[in-house]
């Protein structure tokens, strides 16, 4: 279980995480939803160790990830697909996989797992990323993101800007790493993606989780989602 | 596969021009490829890791010395004495990185033009040892290989040297590492998201890099029979850039593209004005509105997307 207590954090004189607290447990889908400017993406750096947390501390399974440098974090198995992508350009697909298996030593056995996801990729291996569609792209930075075998998984707006049937690929693929026991933390605008693939919803405000619910506890018209995201 | 044999290929084309080509040629084609593989270490550094040193001249003069003094003083062998220099070329890199690499960006360049600037007045101050401008005289070149003639003997390590550089530029950039410093140009961010470490992942390739250029500079000085301070100058520095550029950042036979070029205006430029700079700049402007990414860059933008 990935654990956050008493997690403030900001860039330089503006503090971003107030006292936050939340945590993320193994097979389950925790959605953050927050209007712009909440903290949802700096909590993600957060956790990465992008930005240091002032006071409080970031545990996985015990082990305090807060105190690492940034590039430790990942190979303790937390994944992060940061918004907008970010793939490695000119390198072709497979060589984008090998990046993210070689830090872990993951070997062929996760590179299939990862191929069977998306076979969509397997069929682009030897294509360079830059030539690949937006859909595609997702699908590789999420992939390359699983090649690390990662306990947590961090999506930041996954399926901004996607066309609608990349939009259920990607989210069938969410839904299948949360019966392999991945702990997934969603950051996500829409209510209705909400709906159909959370287990719990942190809602944000003012650089703090201002409420977690569970999914049944939630309806379309819940009043949360009016009153943090604004919808 | 065909990498390989484009490469292989290439090396017999040299191997074939250096033994065919008239003396004048065959003697500018070995001064070629020894500055060559001054590229191809500045083209690890900087096409294929992002790194844009103003400090190259350094390593090379790292590698001048490095060879030059222990044969000067020491009477060590010549053989040997390539060793020393890229050595001394790799520990400088190192050490450099070690500090520079702390900086990105222009800073990154201003500190290590800072560091190349420093050792050249290191070697200036040093005069009595270094020979400072005047330089130091080495041993003639038909003494590094027995039974050869100057020519000879400068053809053959040249492109012996050139030939190992080549291989091991394309090993390495088709090697785990070399993904990696690509993934570090491309995205650093992304990469140390990943779990690699940045600044270990540039030190390494900058160490790399100071290998290649020391050993260039240590055959330079030892089949030319030369050493000076010059070789510290910031046109050293300068020079494997516009190389690099001209051939093709990130692509592996690009340096010797790029080199044979450059040489090759320069030296014809010469034979008809000694204001040589201008037809390099023209080229320059040239290479930037036409093709930015480079000769060989550009034919692999349109033509051979396979090319490492």
């Amino acid at each position: 279980m990935l654990k956050l207590d008493g997690i403030s954090a900001g860039y330089g004189p503006v503090a971003v995480l107030n006292a936050l607290t939340f945590e993320a447990r193994a097979g389950e889908i925790t959605c953050v939803m927050g209007r712009n400017g909440a903290g949802k993406s700096t909590l993600m750096k957060c956790i990465m160790g992008l930005v240091p947390a002032r006071t409080g501390s970031v545990t996985l399974d015990g082990t305090a990830l807060h105190s690492l440098p940034a590039h430790r974090v990942p190979l303790h198995g937390v994944a992060y697909v940061p918004q907008g992508r970010r793939l490695f350009g000119p390198l072709t697909v497979a060589e984008n996989l090998e990046v993210g298996l070689m830090t872990r030593g993951m070997g062929d056995e996760t590179r299939e797992r990862v191929l069977i996801l998306f076979p969509r990729l397997r069929e682009r291996l030897s294509q360079t990323a830059s030539t690949l569609s937006g859909g595609e792209q997702q699908m590789l930075a999420i992939g390359r993101a699983l090649c690390l075998e990662p306990k947590v998984l961090l999506l930041d707006e996954p399926t901004e800007g996607l066309q609608p049937s990349m939009i259920a690929l990607i989210r069938d693929v969410v839904l299948q790493l949360r019966e392999t026991g991945v702990a997934t933390i969603l950051v996500e605008q829409r209510p209705d993606a909400v709906l159909r693939m959370a287990d719990r919803v942190a809602f944000m405000a003012g650089g703090t989780v201002a409420e977690t619910v569970a999914r049944a506890d939630l309806t379309p018209t819940a009043p949360q989602f009016q009153k943090y995201v604004g919808v | 596969m065909r990498n390989w044999i484009l490469h292989l290929g290439t090396l017999a084309l040299v191997a074939v021009l250096l033994v065919t080509l008239p003396p004048y040629h065959a003697t500018n084609l070995a001064r070629i490829l020894v500055l060559v593989v001054f590229a191809i270490g500045y083209n690890l550094a900087f096409g294929y890791t992002g790194l844009l040193s103003l400090g190259h001249a350094l390593f090379f003069a790292a590698g001048v010395y490095g060879a030059a003094l222990p044969v000067t003083y020491l009477g060590l062998p010549q053989l040997p004495a390539l060793i020393a220099g890229l050595a001394a070329g790799g520990v400088m890199a190192a050490l450099v990185g070690l500090l520079a690499l702390r900086t990105a960006g222009v800073s990154f360049m201003i500190v290590t033009l800072m560091f190349a600037q420093a050792g050249y007045l290191t070697l200036l101050y040093f005069n009595p040892v270094t020979g400072g401008d005047e330089g130091l005289v080495l041993p003639d070149a038909a003494t590094l290989l027995p039974g050869l003639s100057a020519d000879a003997a400068r053809a053959t390590i040249a492109f012996a040297l050139f030939a190992t550089a080549l291989i091991a530029a394309l090993v390495i950039v088709q090697s785990r590492l070399g993904r990696t410093m690509v993934a570090m140009r491309e995205n650093e961010e992304r990469s140390r998201m990943l779990g690699y470490n940045p600044f270990a992942v540039k030190l390494a390739a900058l160490a790399l890099s100071g290998l290649f250029s020391g050993a260039a500079g240590a055959a330079y000085a030892l089949l030319f029979g030369y050493a000076g301070a010059s070789f510290a100058t910031i046109q050293y520095s300068i020079l494997p850039m516009l190389w690099v550029l001209m051939g093709g950042a990130g692509t592996v036979l690009g340096p010797l593209i790029g080199t044979a070029a450059m040489f090759y205006l320069v030296d014809i430029a010469g034979s008809y004005t000694t204001a040589t700079l201008l037809f390099v700049g023209v080229a320059l402007v040239l290479l930037i509105l036409f093709a930015p990414k480079g000769i060989l860059g550009t034919i692999r933008e349109r033509w051979l997307t396979w090319l490492p």
